[in-house]
């Protein structure tokens, strides 16, 4: 998890469509720039989370998969 | 085409005005396509546990995708949103639903339990069961509960809509339903939301 986004947000354990819903509330928190770092289990979040940038026009900075987890980093646009 | 492009002519050369006004039409589409609001329109007919979920998780993640969203609940899916959800499932006459245990060492989690039919209707209190192990399960999986998902939709402003025919139909009060229901409504005014909206789904 990346030690310099604006927040964190600890996903794990959650399944759809709680990543994404609770993802949203911690970016309507943040400021225009902030960035959000989340981790999660759902393998669906992979592609979700992919989908959910593209619709609400905010930037998937990074998105990895390292042994059944799952970290993406979101800035706020 | 021949014409002087500064003469009235020449501005109203045909082949130049259908260039203008292509290039015109391209960019007020591109302007009305990106000012958009999608939205979601779901019919909620099914009131059992598993069938609450698809225009719960539907709606709520719509919502968070900034989707301008309606739920009409009708008939069984008005269940959905009284305010005490006592919401059920029935594995009887339902051969895919996987039985289950959430419970014990995994060989046990693992094994899927034919269970006649003659048994699960025969049985007393076999449905509670069923729904007990049902909610167990969901909850292992980190799964939200219907619940929540309810609350998720409300806040993201989702706009869910009871069916007043099926509330006069079975009697229904409507103290019993979660006051931040958006209206009492019939067919026509769910048609004329239906009519606007960009996905329409009959779950």
């Amino acid at each position: 998890m990346s030690t310099t986004a604006t927040q964190t947000l600890d996903a794990r354990g959650m399944n759809c469509p709680l990543p994404i819903l609770r993802t949203k509330k911690a970016l309507a928190s943040l400021a225009k720039g902030d960035t959000l770092a989340v981790t999660a289990t759902d393998p669906g979040s992979l592609k979700d989370m992919q989908a959910f940038c593209k619709q609400t026009g905010n930037e998937l900075v990074s998105s990895s998969a390292n042994q059944g987890e799952f970290a993406f980093v979101i800035r706020k646009s | 085409m021949g014409a002087p492009e500064n003469t009235l002519a020449g501005h109203l050369d045909p082949a130049r005005l259908d260039e203008w006004f292509d290039q015109r039409f391209e960019a007020r589409m591109a302007e009305r396509e990106a000012a958009h609001v999608p939205s979601l329109a779901i019919i909620a007919t099914k009131g059992t546990l598993d069938w609450a979920y698809p225009p719960f998780i539907l709606a709520s993640t719509a919502g968070a995708l900034g989707w301008d969203v309606s739920v009409f609940f009708t008939f069984y899916g008005l269940e959905l949103l009284k305010k005490d959800l006592k919401l059920a499932i029935s594995p009887l006459g339902n051969p895919s639903m996987p039985m289950k245990m959430p419970f014990g060492p995994q060989w046990l989690k693992d094994i899927n339990w034919h269970v006649p039919n003659l048994v699960m209707a025969g049985v007393p209190g076999f449905e509670k069961v069923a729904t007990g192990l049902m909610q167990q399960t969901v909850k292992n999986k980190g799964v939200a509960s219907i619940d929540d998902l309810r609350s998720a939709c409300l806040e993201a402003e989702a706009k869910l809509y009871a069916c007043q025919m099926t509330v006069d139909l079975f009697g229904y009060s409507q103290d019993a339903f979660i006051p931040e229901i958006e209206g009492w409504i019939g067919a026509a005014s769910f048609l004329s939301i239906a009519q606007k909206s960009d996905v329409n789904l009959f779950i």
